[in-house]
């Protein structure tokens, strides 16, 4: 019986792979996802890769339960287990699930407050009340996301001056300040030059040891570059799994390499 | 083959004089609209300023603002001088002339002294109503717009939050008449005798007693606020609405709950916008006649509504001039005379520029609001 969600993933020694078990889903009627069995690994980067609307954007909202916010959306069958623990449990609190498994959106969506106040922001929610504590939080995930020299000066001017790359690593510091155990990403560049790209590539890079990063992409060389491992989804099924070294070289399935070589999708 | 020489025009277009004669209708209605608009801002300012203006330093008569209002006494004295004064510099003028005869006594009610009663009830009645309907209105904005499922109910809910605000004011009069006036409960340990239903709550001889609140600036509020509340729900649940999805997307995936995002994201940056939306819905609450004439208003009252209170709550309780009453009344239950023009337009003056001034308040407020908050 799980206690409570936070108490079992906040140990260091935890696992944190996620796994997906027969896992249904639908938006009201029509079906968005079939039959997945997916294990994601603990600290180590896994790519979402598939055409638009084949259901992995879908996924990765399933695995912090952002999908509750979507009045029709509900899994059907099947489940998700993060550390050996059903996040779909009735006993299982949301808001601290949240705190466990953070998520960056497609599109970079800062406050429009200081640059300090949206690095804070998770702190501040979880009842973080001292300075000293939030200002060396502030600092350490500016710098985990590879920002701090480029902001310091100017940390109480408002996030929206920032470029669009700076401002998706922003989000990317402020979801890390809270020190989730997971950090799910939904296209993270999907806006971003080829410069902020690399920057936020070499960030998953450098923190993948400390997180369980899941990355949807569209950019086959991101996945190819980042990812340990990928799964490859078609039409809300997941149609192949394995090491992205493998998958990228060798895939098991035609489809899949039609799609990884561009020839459809 | 392309011939340019079809591009030259040869004599006038077809169809000229039907163009021609289209957009000189649609723009002559157009300014009609605003001869209109002159001429009645044009009258009202011409008649009124004068009793608010005056041609020597300090150019406003604040005598007209701050002064009580009176009946006007008209008279002769002996010499045939015609003198217009209010009820208590006549008297004052009747003890210094004592035994002076007088000719030609005419009075007008409400039509001498200033019009500070209805000023100061004006703002109580405005100021009481907007708290109410802010409170109100931005908890139901918020439940609709943040909490409420998509459903048939909720989609019935907000229907009839839009008929509600189709209702004719005079309709709220009575509403709040016949709810405010005579039926909510109150307690009291000396029930009326027309109370409705009274049960007893065994405290003293305390007993809860549906008897209403009487003319009173609560229940004229009360009304008010019943009256300008669809306009704030739907203006406030656009603001929020307004919101980028994004803000609360990224607050809940931090773990932050429901309530902590509605506080720190959906909030504060639709606040403004309710805000600026609810000082046009000011100009309503403070121009309404209908609402008030049964539930608040009174034509004269001597004293202010905070003067002669046994404690600062009985304010609440008691009733108050009003801006729009007044014009009412002077318009309708007074003789119109030269006497009398200097009340009535000065009144329809001064309500005028308190209008023009809160509507310019919030352009500005928008205008300034907008620049700064950006995403």
């Amino acid at each position: 019986m799980p206690e409570t969600l936070n108490q079992s993933l906040t140990r260091q020694d935890e696992d944190t792979s996620v796994a997906v078990k027969n896992l249904d889903f639908s938006y009201g009627s029509s079906p968005a996802l079939k039959d997945i069995n997916l294990e994601i690994p603990a600290n180590e980067v896994t790519a979402f890769i598939g055409p638009s609307g084949c259901g992995k954007s879908t996924l990765l909202r399933c695995i912090n339960r952002m999908n509750d916010e979507i009045p029709v959306a509900r899994i059907t069958r099947g489940g998700i287990h993060i550390g050996g623990i059903d996040i779909y449990d009735s006993s299982v609190d949301v808001v601290k699930l949240r705190r466990e498994v953070g998520m960056v959106f497609q599109k970079s969506n800062p406050f429009p407050r200081s640059i300090y106040e949206n690095v804070a922001y998770g702190l501040r929610t979880q009842g973080q009340r001292n300075k000293a504590i939030i200002d060396q939080a502030v600092e350490e995930s500016l710098r985990a996301a590879a920002l701090w020299d480029e902001v310091k000066d100017r940390l109480q001017e408002s996030a929206l001056g920032l470029s669009g790359g700076q401002q998706q690593r922003l989000c990317i510091a402020r979801t890390i300040a809270v020190k989730p155990r997971v950090v799910l990403m939904d296209e993270p560049c999907s806006a971003l030059d080829p410069i902020a790209t690399a920057k936020v590539e070499e960030l998953i890079w450098d923190l993948k040891n400390d997180y369980t990063f899941v990355i949807v992409t569209h950019n086959m060389q991101q996945a190819s570059r980042v990812s340990d491992k990928t799964a490859f989804f078609y039409m809300g099924e997941l149609i192949e799994f394995s090491e992205t070294s493998k998958m990228f070289t060798n895939p098991r399935l035609k489809r899949t390499e039609d799609y990884i070589s561009g020839r459809f999708g | 083959m392309f011939n340019p020489e079809t591009l030259i025009r040869k004599g006038l277009p077809k169809g000229h004089f039907k163009d021609v004669a289209v957009r000189s209708l649609l723009g002559g209605l157009t300014y009609l609209v605003v001869i209109i608009a002159a001429l009645l801002f044009g009258k009202i300012i011409i008649d009124g300023a004068p009793v608010l203006f005056k041609a020597e330093a300090p150019f406003v008569d604040f005598n007209f603002l701050t002064a009580k209002n009176e009946t006007l006494h008209v008279f002769d004295d002996a010499t045939g001088k015609r003198h217009q004064l209010p009820a208590s510099a006549y008297n004052d003028y009747l003890l210094k002339h004592e035994g002076a005869t007088i000719y030609n006594e005419q009075t007008y009610s409400y039509s001498g002294g200033g019009i500070l009663g209805p000023i100061v009830g004006t703002a109580l009645l405005t100021i009481g109503s907007m708290v109410l309907a802010l409170f109100f209105g931005i908890s139901a904005a918020i439940y609709l717009s943040e909490y409420a499922k998509q459903s048939p109910f909720i989609h019935a809910v907000r229907l009839a939050i839009l008929n509600l605000a189709g209702i004719p004011s005079i309709v709220f009069g009575l509403f709040g008449f016949s709810v405010f006036v005579l039926a909510v409960p109150i307690i009291t340990v000396t029930p009326s005798d027309r109370s409705l239903l009274t049960i007893p709550i065994f405290i003293g001889n305390a007993v809860i007693s549906f008897q209403g609140w009487n003319s009173s600036l609560m229940a004229g509020c009360a009304t008010l606020a019943c009256m300008i509340l669809p306009v704030i729900i739907t203006a406030s649940e656009e603001s929020l609405r307004a919101v980028p999805q994004g803000f609360r997307d990224a607050s809940l995936a931090m773990g932050a709950t429901r309530w902590q995002t509605i506080r720190k994201c959906v909030l504060p940056f639709s606040l403004p916008g309710i805000l600026t939306s609810s000082l046009l819905a000011i100009t309503r609450v403070a121009g309404e006649t209908a609402p008030i004439m049964f539930t608040a208003a009174v034509a004269a009252k001597d004293d202010l509504p905070w003067q002669g209170l046994k404690n600062p709550f009985e304010i609440l309780s008691s009733q108050v001039q009003a801006l729009p009453y007044h014009i009412y009344t002077l318009a309708a239950k007074i003789p119109s005379s030269e006497y009398t023009q200097r009340a009535q337009y000065g009144s329809v003056f001064v309500f005028l520029v308190l209008v023009a001034m809160l509507s310019l308040g919030s352009m500005i407020l928008r205008a300034k609001l907008r620049a700064k908050l950006k995403w």
